[in-house]
């Protein structure tokens, strides 16, 4: 039935953050696209129907941060199995960031990155391209020819820009094409441990990042935003100090905007007692006072997006002292559970949480997806907001099996996600 | 009777007073057994013990070794230099190839903290932790706690300062525990680089000042500076480390004169410790050496589920 072009998805909830929409309707879709909003009722023509009472209909998500390792090194993931299980986690549409092996900085390998997400279809990968040459930090890469072969924003995300001067060219440049520049904020000389600096830094004798290194950066790079002009994007913020700079730089007109992890709004260094490796990343796991400024940051929306900072790696990067562990954990299929957990502390108003994964993300990077309304593309994404699952990574549709929420509970689960009308995933049993 | 009933022994956090007195007294026995003319015990006959040392330590292998074999194990010592992920093989590997082979006790000496608990998940052998990067050393917070009750007895209510790079010690934080959990009042001393504040949550004094640090205290530990901690990032020098935080004979003077000096060796003689302090009267540093070899003959035995106390009963 869902292979048809033109169908209806009827009695669900459907909530589209973009307008404020939320209600029931039967949504028609035709040829990858939404034509029709209904209100419930008899249908208007004789259509093939994905019943869906008891659930949630939303724009399909957008994650503005993932690493999908292709290509160089795909024994940890690809194009097709990440978007794989972006799909799985509800996400229609993946930026891929460009530290694979080669760096994406040319636009060749622009072009690899989008020929691979089509031959995969499931969810849409879009390319980012480096900053700068081989993420060296030195010289600009050519932002307009990577942009005319379709990177939608321009980073050295793994690493930050550490050179002042490069990163004010790196603004300054961005202008021309009207792309954000994302930025992972830390200091190097004040880097160089494998967790957050503090009490349990100093408990279990790993040496810190104290939250500085970041804040340092991001307040180095809101004065650059300033001098520039150019629009700011601050990958995986994790500190209550940088939530601060970035709230209080946007309400000076300052164009800067923000992501947030999921598991920097649901873990703390506590997870990395017992040196659980699965709990080293960077940004580190901070401290409850940081969490909860995500929280706020997302909130009130000084953090505009939930970016899963989706990082695969081999068990062989992971199995080894905490020291020389890989950073970074896969986060596409809890992305939705740990939100929707946030919500239900009550730290976060629903709308609010479902517009970061969907409209806001899109909205930032101009991209014209991540609402539900006629004519815009069918990204769909349906979700069983009571439906309890447990999370075991073991059958993670990545390759990878680097999570720390492995055998969690949760409630609220991805049913079924539609990428241009096509069902891309759907929840077996 | 209090016995020791735990698997592994990766650190002296969480560790009861009963217990931590247990494994003093067994070691005093093991001590007597140590002085013997015929140093032999045939408790750990068939038993085998591999000492797998990521870090070149002469001593602590040593002592290890000689604590096994005083025991009758068979005592296996692997030197795994450099370091395991650039050799290829992850850490979890080496610790399932070595468990195949059937130890009774791994012990286990890594520059990285929590290297010995990664190797504790991976394997049925017992585990015993003989320093992981800056994490835990425990015996050496044994041997020390040891040396530190003979002399004062119980360590209730006494005074014991802890003098030096704290930040990156292990020593420091298994003592820490250990003292503390014995009731002793723990003062840790040292430059603001080396002490950060969040070293309190240990339940531990902090101070930056040398004198006031010593001037109250039963024993005083002078732990052992690295040189690459005096290379102007942590430290200007070793001149002006000496003079704010070394013991030497004038400092001395602000001891009490019945306190005593310890050291985890191997001493930086001129730098934290003056050759006059360290070959002195009041330095215990030897008998720290003998101790050790007694405390590891203690925790072999008991995570081998021999109790001499336990098998003394039984005889009775």
């Amino acid at each position: 039935m869902t292979a048809a072009s033109r169908f209806a998805i009827v009695g669900a909830r459907v909530i589209d953050p973009d307008s404020g929409l939320d209600g029931e309707r039967t949504v028609v879709v035709d040829a990858g696209r939404i034509v029709a909003l209904e209100t419930p009722g008899p249908l208007s023509a004789d259509l093939p129907v994905v019943e869906a009472r008891g659930q949630w209909l939303l724009p399909g998500f957008v994650d503005l941060h993932v690493h999908l390792r292709e290509p160089g090194e795909e024994h940890k993931e690809t194009i097709a199995t990440g978007a794989r299980s972006g799909a799985a986690g509800g996400f229609t549409t993946l930026v891929a960031m460009p530290n694979t092996k080669p760096v994406i900085d040319t636009a060749a390998l622009v072009q690899f990155v989008l020929k691979k997400s089509a031959e995969a279809g499931y969810a849409r990968v879009l390319p980012s391209a480096a900053i700068t040459r081989g993420q060296k930090g030195e010289s600009l890469a050519e932002f307009v020819e990577l942009a005319e072969a379709g990177a939608v924003c321009f980073t050295d995300d793994g690493r930050p820009v550490a050179n002042a001067g490069v990163m004010r060219r790196a603004l300054e440049y961005s202008l021309l094409v009207g792309k954000p520049v994302m930025v992972h904020e830390e200091e190097p000389a004040l880097s160089g441990g494998c967790m957050h600096e503090g009490d349990v830094s100093v408990r279990l004798g790993l040496k810190g990042i104290p939250g500085a290194a970041e804040d340092v950066m991001v307040h180095r790079d809101i004065a650059l935003a300033r001098l520039t002009g150019a629009h700011l994007h601050v990958a995986h913020i994790s500190t209550a100090e940088s939530v601060r700079a970035v709230r209080e730089a946007r309400a000076r007109g300052i164009h800067v905007t923000a992501e947030a992890t999921p598991h920097h709004f649901a873990l703390t260094h506590e997870a990395v007692r017992g040196y659980d490796t699965h709990a080293k990343m960077s940004p580190p796991l901070r401290e409850e006072e940081d969490r909860l400024a995500v929280l706020e940051g997302l909130a009130d929306g000084t953090i505009d997006a939930i970016a899963t900072d989706h990082a695969p790696h081999a068990v062989v990067d992971k199995e080894v002292d905490f020291d020389h562990a890989a950073n970074g954990i896969v986060g596409l299929e809890t992305a939705l559970s740990l939100t929707l957990e946030a919500v239900r502390s009550g730290a976060l108003p629903l709308h609010r949480a479902l517009a970061a994964l969907t409209s806001a993300p899109a909205g930032l990077f101009g991209l014209p997806y991540g609402r539900i309304a006629v004519g815009a593309a069918a990204d769909l994404v349906l979700v069983d907001p009571a439906r309890e699952w447990t999370f075991d990574v073991r059958r993670s549709y990545s390759k990878s099996r680097n999570s720390p929420f492995d055998g969690r509970r949760f409630t609220g689960q991805v049913m079924r996600t539609f990428v241009d009308g096509r069902q891309v995933h759907a929840v077996e049993g | 009777m209090t016995a020791f009933r735990r698997k592994h022994l990766l650190g002296l956090e969480g560790l009861t007073r009963p217990e931590l007195q247990h494994l003093l007294d067994t070691a005093l026995s093991m001590r007597e057994l140590l002085r013997q003319d015929v140093k032999k015990s045939s408790a750990l006959r068939g038993r085998a013990v591999i000492n797998l040392f990521f870090e070149n330590s002469t001593r602590t292998r040593m002592s290890f070794e000689v604590a096994a074999k005083v025991l009758s194990a068979d005592a296996y010592n692997v030197s795994a230099s450099g370091s395991s992920a650039q050799k290829g093989e992850t850490l979890v590997d080496t610790a399932r190839n070595l468990d195949a082979m059937r130890p009774d006790i791994i012990v286990v000496r890594h520059w990285a903290s929590g290297a010995a608990e990664m190797v504790a998940r991976h394997t049925r052998a017992a585990v015993v932790n003989a320093g992981d990067g800056q994490h835990e050393h425990p015996t050496q917070g044994l041997l020390d706690a040891l040396t530190l009750t003979e002399r004062l007895g119980s360590l209730e209510g006494r005074r014991i300062t802890i003098v030096g790079d704290v930040l990156h010690s292990r020593v420091a934080r298994s003592n820490a525990f250990a003292l503390s959990t014995l009731g002793a009042h723990v003062t840790f001393c040292g430059p603001p680089t080396l002490l950060p504040p969040s070293l309190a949550q240990l339940g531990v004094r902090l101070t930056h000042s040398l004198r006031e640090a010593v001037s109250d205290a039963d024993a005083v530990m002078m732990l052992r500076i690295q040189n690459e901690r005096m290379d102007g990032a942590f430290l200007p020098g070793a001149r002006e480390y000496s003079r704010t935080f070394g013991l030497g004979l004038r400092q001395m003077e602000w001891l009490r004169p019945d306190a005593v000096v310890l050291h985890p060796g191997p001493v930086n003689r001129g730098v934290e410790l003056s050759p006059e302090v360290a070959d002195g009267p009041r330095a215990v540093i030897l008998p720290q050496v003998e101790n050790g070899v007694a405390v590891r003959m203690a925790v072999l035995s008991l995570l081998a589920g021999h109790d001499p106390a336990q098998a003394a009963q039984e005889v009775a």
